[in-house]
């Protein structure tokens, strides 16, 4: 269960929720869309087309070797310790290849979708009748939810039960902006909501759901608007992984000279650990995104050392509680041949 | 230890404690089918609890029946508990031991903390007085949390445990190679 905190604007969660549903297309997998405010058909025409392989390790080996050319003849004089440690890697998924690529510039081809079902939920168009599960004090849209996902799983066999069923598949699920009014929660525009336990009861038993069949799921939440900050803890305890957006737009951040290549953070509050005591757990914790013109990359936020005598006390202060840990590649990042601050 | 066990196991599947325990190299299978550990699975028990036929409700209540009705009583959860570990069904084992993961997502269902913490002391007075056993249950905490009815609960059994392991991530910052103290 990946649950999404979405950036202000939206942008970029709605961006990671297409990429979710289009590997999801490219894989083969089922999907079930759900939202409030746009149509899933609307959502299923904007996913982004996939990248042949060729394409994408070209603009990245591109990028790459320009690099690498700088680079060479740079030796170190000062921070001459950093030689020899191995260049920062700025996208963590150049040796390994999982998954697929996506060009955000284009949409995905209509054929891609015959090969696969989807169904959607959109709330405005569901029937308001009451549902036949027991409600437990639920809110009714958040209960018909869980109803229709049910009851897909349950129809197409993902649970497991139909043996006939000649081949098992996986049910990609998608949930937009839960939690929004639109679904008809008060949790994003009260200080104090009549009900805070719709939302946790809802996510408890679509975990319940979710591990009992062969499905996974992405939430999208307006977290940004939720005033009770205990909810948020709560659901952070009953997700397997949560992952914050936080774009720069608007914010005092924009401005920030050390940002400037980038266009927001990515928050990791928890990884999952199915069936094991511990996960996989990367270097490093600061990820930084930039959706350029046709992809969209999250990297390790790599600072540039301060070079300049301008950059003022508060903002290096700042950095330092985000990036304590940050590696020794910042050596790697050194052009020019600027005084140094001591 | 040789001892029986009542799992109440509210976040994770059954299969996912199984592999883990076999890892550590303890098999719950093998223990749930000779009876020495009786498991609840909460995500499965609510699934049935929800979209459950009428017919299967006339059995016994559901130990997680506080989150379809309106009373918020833990009653038929510490039954289920009391049934588990007392004799003579705990036939020749050991002293009995509850184990709880987690507590806290009970007060997510919508029980309240009162309830919680009654269904502890409840559960105190049955397994550890009457019956010298032990009880281990897991909650969150965090130092800036604002989940008051949460630190409620964890303040109170922090007053009542023999015992506190206290699991945080270093105060210095996340490093790679230690995850943290306890």
């Amino acid at each position: 269960l990946v649950f999404t905190e979405e950036d202000k604007y939206g942008l970029y969660s709605s961006l990671l929720f297409k990429y979710f549903l289009a590997e999801g297309v490219v894989c083969g997998h089922d999907l079930f869309v759900a939202s409030a405010k746009e149509h899933p058909d609307n959502i299923l025409k904007e996913l982004p087309a996939p990248l042949l392989d060729d394409t994408y390790r070209n603009e990245l080996g591109e990028e790459a070797t320009a690099v690498k050319s700088e680079d060479f003849q740079d030796s170190m004089k000062i921070a001459w310790r950093y030689q020899n440690l191995p260049k920062m890697e700025t996208s963590p998924t150049t040796s390994t290849k999982f998954g697929h690529y996506y060009d955000v510039s284009k949409t995905m081809s209509p054929e891609l979708f015959q090969s696969i079902k989807w169904h959607s939920f959109y709330l405005p168009e569901e029937s308001s009748l009451p549902p036949k599960m027991k409600t437990c004090n639920m809110n009714s849209a958040y209960a018909r939810l869980l109803q229709s996902i049910q009851r897909i799983i349950y129809q197409e066999g993902f649970d497991g039960s139909d043996p006939q069923k000649k081949q098992k598949n996986i049910l990609r699920i998608g949930i937009q902006s839960l939690g929004s009014m639109l679904w008809g929660d008060d949790i994003c525009s009260s200080d104090t909501p009549e009900d805070i336990h719709s939302l946790t009861k809802f996510l408890y038993v679509l975990r319940g759901l979710l591990r009992k069949s062969l499905s996974a799921c992405i939430i999208t939440v307006p977290a940004h608007l939720i005033q009770n900050k205990a909810i948020m803890e709560r659901v952070t305890n009953l997700s397997d992984m949560v992952v914050g957006l936080e774009s720069f737009i608007g914010s005092e951040r924009e401005t920030n000279p050390l940002y400037k290549d980038y266009h927001g953070l990515v928050h990791v509050h928890q990884i999952p650990r199915l069936n094991s005591l511990i996960c996989d757990v990367s270097d490093t914790k600061d990820l930084a995104f930039r959706l350029k013109r046709k992809l969209f990359t999250i990297e390790r936020l790599h600072l540039p050392p301060d070079l300049s005598d301008t950059v003022s006390r508060a903002s290096k202060q700042d950095l330092a509680e985000s990036a304590k840990l940050l590696s020794s590649g910042c050596g790697a990042m050194a052009i020019g041949k600027k005084h140094l601050d001591f | 230890a040789g001892c029986k066990v009542c799992f109440v196991a509210l976040l994770q599947s059954f299969s996912h404690y199984n592999v883990v325990a076999q890892k550590l190299g303890v098999n719950l299978t093998a223990a749930r089918e000779r009876g020495q550990l009786v498991f609840l699975e909460g995500l499965r028990s609510c699934l049935d609890l929800l979209f459950g036929e009428e017919e299967e409700q006339s059995g016994e209540p559901s130990p997680l029946q506080f989150i379809s009705k309106s009373a918020s009583d833990l009653k038929a959860l510490f039954g289920f508990v009391r049934t588990a570990l007392t004799p003579p069904g705990s036939g020749s084992w050991k002293g009995p031991v509850l184990l709880v993961d987690d507590l806290g997502v009970l007060l997510s269902l919508g029980a309240t903390p009162v309830a919680v913490l009654d269904f502890i002391h409840y559960c105190r007075a049955t397994v550890c007085s009457q019956l010298k056993g032990n009880i281990v249950v897991l909650v969150h905490s965090n130092e800036d949390s604002e989940d008051e009815e949460n630190e409620l609960v964890v303040n109170s059994l922090c007053h009542h445990s023999d015992l506190i392991l206290w699991v945080e991530g270093l105060a210095t910052g996340f490093c790679k190679d230690v995850h943290g103290e306890v």
